[in-house]
């Protein structure tokens, strides 16, 4: 499963040394983390090359997340769509119901490895908590998780979960009380506690090398997919589709496909409200080139350069920023991205949940709805593979509250 | 070192006079805007030596709940660059020869370009640059264009900085620079004092700069300490910490001054205490 981590291949090529896509990316942190991103990296390179780590980081996968992970095809979708096949990768299946599980193993194998014993993570939607509290838990570490006072309330389960784990989840009360302000609080800490502390980034944005780490240890959703296409289809997908708040799930699947140049990519972002008005977080599809929490990358700030707030339905896309590999694959033309608002990734939510049996997480239903409307423009004979990133279970509570429903 | 640039007269005249630089932070616009320029005028009149004033942005990642509630109130008052620098210019009306460092993070200054903001803020009077979360590895397009105007990019240079880094850092910065005492953020714990002066003492191997040093410094006790081993002292959430509390701007003055006389009184009990002593 893991040949291909060792392998140097042209995908491989960004960021250069100094944790630079073209202009994105980079290291735009203050001094005194500089020494602890320049030691990351090192482990990092180094662990990236270990045999027996890479053993211990596939039987992980294999037998504690449960990969490989299904590629489904969407069959009762696909004939109300009316289209192209669309093909599921169903991240959802994983251990604690997300892709997130792939990158905590690999950090958290990387923090035992480096003799941390605490570890510390910011969450949105509560998955990226919720699996590191998980490997903490494993790996008998200490766990603290940052998350904004709204994302609290809206994910009051995932909330539970983590302490029920053993994780101690410090509410953000600053700026818009979202993922973002989550992110300032476990960087401040990890300033403070640097010496003893692990800082488990949950995406592929922040200060080189996390954006270029987190893709190599979610990769692995691409590498499979790739290799499952070939083997059940005989042949790669036409398109891919996966939602992007930070970008972990979307370069997990996009980067082993990088260099297949028949295969689009598109990318969807959070519309929210639409993408006219400020009420979204569609960084790539309405923002502009800043620095914001360590790299250089699209974002989404005012005339002023103040980072904005903004909105979505899904607390795991609220986000003003993206990964840098996105605003590269961006600029390059390599990927497309587009936006899907509230109101549309809801009805996506019902859609799968209804004719598949599965229900998606709020962030997936924004991809399974950009994935419906581009498999009803496509012809029949096509294939569209959208990364299902996540399980709704998590999400009841908020699909119950616009829709005005009370247990 | 000929320099016209205020911070390298000043620090030349500290040296002459065997003082130690005393340098407030305070935030542009906290806790009012219509109080910035009278604190500044305030902080000069009790002792001190450069002023360090924080140029708001919504998500400081290096600072404390202290200074990011005060970048918060700034911000809800409508501060922006234009703001800080028009403070800048009114301080200069009055006060020619202090000097102005402005403080804060990247975003806004590549939102308005680097080199129109350079020019801008040579214009209005600012002598230096500190980006928190510009490191060395990414100065070198802001140094340049800082450069062209002669305004000196200021470096942090924290407990974990390794020699190779200070290396490194030492090639860009110029003016002073400025040892974070502490692994944190800015009013976090107390710093260490018995690490304090082989830590300045490595700098200045490294380079041949003044050392000032910050975060955690907030009694006169601490900053007499540091004041015996550093070139500069720099007080910022103990005082944007008493700010926070004043409800006018004559408030504002009386308590800047206040503290930061006494901050100050004790920085020249404790030099001049070490030249009794060596003159003994």
């Amino acid at each position: 499963m893991l040949e291909a981590l060792q392998r140097t291949s042209p995908e491989t090529q960004v960021p250069d040394d100094s944790g630079h896509f073209g202009i994105f990316g980079g290291k735009f942190v203050s001094e005194t983390l500089m020494p602890a991103l320049e030691e990351l990296d090192e482990a990092w390179r180094h662990h990236l090359k270990d045999p027996d780590f890479l053993a211990e980081l596939d039987r992980d996968l294999t037998h504690f997340v449960g990969r490989p992970s299904p590629l489904y095809f969407a069959e009762n979708l696909t004939r109300q769509v009316g289209g192209a096949r669309i093909l599921l990768k169903r991240e959802d299946l994983n251990h604690t119901g997300a892709h997130k599980i792939n990158n905590t193993v690999g950090q958290g194998l990387l923090a035992r490895a480096m003799g941390k014993r605490r570890v510390i993570a910011e969450t949105g939607a509560g998955q990226h908590g919720v699996a590191s509290a998980t490997v903490a838990a494993r790996l008998g570490m200490q766990c603290v998780v940052y998350m904004g006072a709204e994302d609290v309330r809206r994910q009051s389960v995932n909330v539970f979960r983590m302490k029920l784990l053993g994780a101690e989840v410090v509410s953000v009360e600053a700026g818009s009380r979202t993922l973002k302000d989550a992110l300032n609080e476990a960087m401040r800490d990890w300033v403070t506690n640097v010496d003893d502390t692990f800082y488990i980034l949950g995406t592929v944005a922040g200060p080189h090398p996390y954006p270029a780490m987190v893709r190599d240890f979610n990769a692995v959703v691409g590498r499979e997919a790739r290799a499952q296409m070939l083997a059940e289809y005989g042949r790669l997908p036409d398109a891919l589709v996966a939602c992007v708040g930070g970008g972990s799930n979307a370069i997990g699947l996009f980067h082993p496909f990088v260099n297949d140049c028949q295969v689009a990519m598109y990318g969807v972002e959070a519309a929210g409200r639409g993408l006219v008005g400020l009420d979204h977080a569609a960084s790539l599809c309405a923002g502009r080139v800043g620095v914001l929490h360590g790299s250089r990358t699209y974002l989404l700030d005012d005339d002023a350069g103040q980072i904005r707030e903004t909105h979505s339905v899904s607390a795991g896309l609220d986000y003003p920023g993206v990964g840098p590999e996105h605003a590269w694959l961006k600029d390059t033309g390599r990927a497309q991205y587009v936006g899907i608002d509230d109101r549309e990734a809801m009805k996506a939510f019902h859609a799968l949940t209804r004719s598949e049996g599965i229900m998606p997480a709020l962030e997936t239903a924004h991809a399974v709805a950009y994935g419906m409307r581009l498999a009803a423009e496509r012809p029949r004979d096509e294939l569209i593979l959208i990364n299902l990133s996540g399980r709704g279970d998590k999400d009841i509570n908020t699909v119950a509250e616009i829709e005005g429903i009370e247990f | 070192m000929n320099s016209a640039n205020r911070i390298d007269q000043r620090f030349r005249e500290l040296a002459d006079s065997g003082r130690t630089a005393l340098i407030p932070y305070v935030t542009a616009g906290h806790p009012s805007p219509e109080a910035s320029v009278d604190i500044l005028h305030a902080a000069v009149a009790a002792g001190a030596d450069l002023l360090e004033l924080g140029m708001p942005f919504s998500d400081v990642m290096a600072d404390g709940p202290v200074i990011q509630n005060a970048c918060a109130r700034a911000l809800e008052q409508g501060m922006n660059l234009d703001r800080v620098l028009e403070m800048v210019a009114t301080f200069r009306q009055q006060d020619a020869k202090t000097p102005i460092v402005l403080m804060g993070y990247t975003n806004p200054i590549e939102r308005r370009g680097s080199a129109r903001f350079a020019a801008e803020a040579a214009e209005a009077g600012v002598d230096a640059l500190l980006i928190v979360d510009c490191p060395a590895d990414e100065a070198e397009e802001l140094r340049s264009d800082l450069a062209e105007h002669e305004l000196h990019q200021i470096f942090l240079v924290a407990p974990t900085t390794t020699a190779r880094r200070l290396e490194r850092t030492a090639t860009l910065a110029g003016g002073f620079v400025y040892y974070v005492s502490i692994k944190g953020v800015t009013g976090a714990a107390s710093l260490d004092l018995d690490s304090l002066a082989p830590a300045v003492g490595r700098i200045r191997e490294a380079m041949d700069l003044p050392v000032a040093v910050g975060f955690g410094i907030r009694e006169p006790e601490q900053a007499a300490a540091v004041a015996r081993c550093a070139n500069g002292v720099v007080i910022g959430s103990a005082l944007v910490d008493r700010l926070d509390r004043c409800c006018s701007a004559a408030d504002a003055v009386r308590v800047t001054q206040q503290f930061l006389g006494a901050v100050r009184a004790a920085m020249d009990a404790a030099t001049a205490l070490d030249e009794t002593a060596v003159n003994a």
